[in-house]
């Protein structure tokens, strides 16, 4: 009888306990660490483990994997004595996720230009007091009051960079510098595109002339039809993201539409490898500093972002990230070594045929969405 | 981008209701047996599946029948047979915005039908290849007289040590124009070939990663059998082919079933192998919910193909459960 009476206790209570767990779906107002996307391996930095003090200086940095020298953190905390909670994520879809579900966790945020359009059309950024970064001044002309940021009030350009082709000389010495290339049925199976549905019709439709950003639909239409023509003419070897830069260091094609960034890091390592943005025009991105609505630290948000636009440390970070900087002091620090440097430091003539991605709206989405489908369904 | 994944409260009143229902069963089975019963024990693994199976099946079915929003709707399912239906509706509604008539632009999207065709037929091909491979392998394994048996099955085995993951992309640097097979070939004179990002190496991936779930559910069925009785086949006058075919095959049908079983769910349900060692050519069905949940962040869509899958995988077990109705192969359906 005594048995039967601890059972049921025991099982109620667990039951209990269950309900509870479940029942907490409300997110917590301390920061949920444990949210934050699983590191990787090959990341440098440490995971967060720390759940930021309430008091005592601290800034909480949010960030792409393996996008900042290390060794920078390590010189901020020294010289202003405030702890950096330094926090990755992967996919920017993941950071905006996050930031809207963990109100105050997050001084600094580094989202790309069209999430930073959309942070700032949700009233989820602040404003960032320029007074207390002097440093943005650094800003090349070129990323002063971008399109994302017209009034270039919410946001500090961070790194930036294009999409274009990157190809191995030994294969095709004297490349066509046009987007053409990659519809030319001479490279059977020499071409890799990229797995990613705004890239690869943002290129077709360059390619044709049109607006990166259209929702013109026959415009579109005339895209997807390019797309699924190349795919039968059997010039694409494969569509894939992150496996593309080592498979072209390993030569295994003669073109791939890449990002700037990743095409200097496979130059780096097969001297046989070159870049070029095509003629027509390509997409230009700009991840920026921001400082979200929330944020608890907004001083040491703005020490931290002014840090990040002292002229030696943004060298470090280009140097160490391989992405183009904005930074006018850097570029004067490293001279002719960025200068000469074509994948870095592109053409004014080539940029300014380059646009930058704006917001698809939610409503006109599904049309792009299905027709990157149909060309990943052709045979 | 659906940022809020929160339940409605009839959904967590649902669960509460089932824990609920849980508990009083418990408590019940220990009134009727005066006492702690056996099947107390049983509990914590029902709690188990009531967890991790049946609730993420109900929020799969609730989130198939339902829109964003989460109102009841049948357009998940539409978008399966038509997967141009969401895009549809926008491209006429940007026609009306610029006065034009874009009923031309409208067509069936055959993706997610063709897709599935697809995936059933690959795995099939993946089934019947390991099957050819496997009963063989089996056969050797579980044979007393060859003392190749135990080192082959150690040999089966090791691989598995590693994370399947690894394996396949392992077969990359085999497979690739600059891998080891073709550096091989070009040291011998001949041309390379393209091995990679086709449906063939794909398959290759499928039956390399699934040929073990046929192998070994056959070879326990055949080790278990008694060996005597195909001796006695052998004296009555059946030559050793007859033997395999009239007695050996026979008796290891519960194997077998459990081994097709085995290999054809996972295949249906393939993803990652044909974006590796496809190349991202052709797509399968386990591809198309990634996407549909992690790519365009859709996630009723994604579950009213999850839905479809899971409904195919039941009626295709059921068949394959007529060939085995004792269910010695531990069929799950």
């Amino acid at each position: 009888m005594k048995l039967r009476k601890i059972a049921l206790l025991i099982v109620v209570t667990l039951c209990a306990l269950l309900l509870a767990g479940c029942g907490s779906d409300k997110p917590a107002d301390e920061p949920a660490v444990t949210d934050v996307p699983a590191v990787t391996e090959e990341t440098a930095m440490p995971e967060a483990t720390t759940v930021p003090a309430q008091t005592g200086k601290v800034v909480n940095v949010y960030n792409w994997e393996d996008y900042i020298d290390p060794a920078v953190i390590t010189l901020f905390e020294q010289e202003y004595g405030i702890k950096v909670n330094y926090m990755c994520f992967t996919t920017v879809e993941d950071m905006i996720v996050q930031v809207e579900a963990n109100p105050g966790a997050f001084d600094v945020c580094f989202p790309s230009d069209y999430i930073i359009e959309r942070m700032i059309a949700g009233n989820m950024l602040r404003e960032i007091n320029f007074e207390n970064v002097p440093n943005a001044a650094q800003t090349i002309p070129y990323l002063q009051n971008p399109a994302y940021d017209p009034e270039n009030k919410y946001s500090v350009p961070y790194m930036w960079g294009t999409v274009g082709i990157l190809y191995n000389k030994t294969m095709i010495p004297d490349p066509v510098q046009s987007w053409s290339i990659l519809w030319d049925t001479q490279y059977q199976k020499q071409v890799f595109m990229l797995d990613s549905i705004r890239d690869s019709m943002g290129v077709t439709l360059k390619y044709l002339g049109y607006d990166l950003n259209t929702t013109n639909v026959p415009e579109l239409m005339a895209a997807k039809e390019k797309l699924i023509e190349q795919k039968k003419s059997g010039v694409v070897k494969a569509y894939q993201v992150d496996e593309t830069k080592d498979k072209m260091v390993a030569g295994e094609a003669a073109l791939a539409v890449m990002w700037s960034g990743d095409a200097m890091y496979a130059i780096d390592l097969n001297e046989n490898l070159d870049y070029f943005v095509p003629a027509e025009g390509s997409n230009v991105w700009v991840d920026g500093a921001v400082i979200p609505a929330t944020a608890k630290n907004p001083e040491n948000a703005e020490l931290f972002i002014n840090f990040l636009c002292r002229p030696e440390i943004a060298r470090m970070n280009c140097e160490y990230i391989c992405y183009s900087t904005p930074n006018q002091g850097a570029i004067d620090l490293m001279g002719e070594e960025y200068t000469a440097n074509h994948v870095q430091n592109p053409d004014q003539a080539v940029l300014d045929k380059c646009q930058f991605f704006h917001d698809i709206s939610p409503d006109f989405l599904p049309v792009y969405e299905a027709m990157w489908m149909e060309v990943k369904n052709t045979k | 981008m659906r940022s809020d994944m929160s339940l409605p409260w009839w959904a967590w009143a649902a669960m509460g209701v089932g824990l609920v229902a849980f508990a009083a069963m418990v408590g019940v089975t220990i009134r009727r047996n005066r006492g702690i019963h056996r099947s107390l024990f049983a509990s914590p693994y029902t709690l188990w599946m009531i967890i991790f199976t049946v609730v993420p099946v109900i929020l799969i079915g609730y989130y198939a029948f339902t829109d964003a929003n989460g109102a009841f709707t049948l357009d998940n399912f539409k978008n399966f047979w038509d997967s141009n239906f969401n895009a549809n509706k926008s491209i006429l509604a940007a026609g009306e915005a610029v006065g034009q008539d874009y009923s031309a632009y409208i067509t069936r999207g055959t993706v997610n039908v063709d897709t599935l065709v697809y995936s059933l037929w690959m795995a099939f091909l993946c089934t019947v290849i390991c099957l050819l491979l496997g009963y063989p392998a089996a056969l050797i394994m579980a044979d007393r007289k060859m003392k190749l048996g135990p080192t082959l099955v150690v040999l089966f085995i090791i691989p598995m040590w590693m994370n399947f993951l690894l394996r396949t992309i392992a077969w990359m640097s085999l497979l690739e124009d600059s891998g080891l097979i073709n550096t091989f070939l070009k040291w011998l004179g001949f041309e390379g070939v393209q091995l990679m990002y086709n449906s063939e190496a794909v398959l290759l991936g499928m039956v390399y990663n699934f040929l073990p779930f046929m192998v070994f559910p056959i070879y326990t069925a055949l080790s278990k059998m008694d060996f005597r009785l195909s001796e006695a086949a052998a004296d009555l006058g059946c030559n050793s082919w007859q033997t395999l075919y009239k007695v050996t095959m026979p008796l290891s049908i519960p194997g077998i079933v459990s081994g097709i079983t085995m290999v054809f769910m996972p295949s249906v349900t393939t993803f990652f192998i044909p974006r590796v060692l496809g190349g991202g050519n052709t797509m399968m069905f386990g591809d198309l919910i990634e996407a549909k949940f992690l790519t365009e962040g859709n996630w009723n869509v994604g579950s009213a193909l999850s839905l479809i899958m899971m409904l195919l995988i039941l009626v295709s077990l059921s068949i394959l459960r007529k060939a085995d109705p004792n269910g010695e192969g531990g069929g799950i359906a």
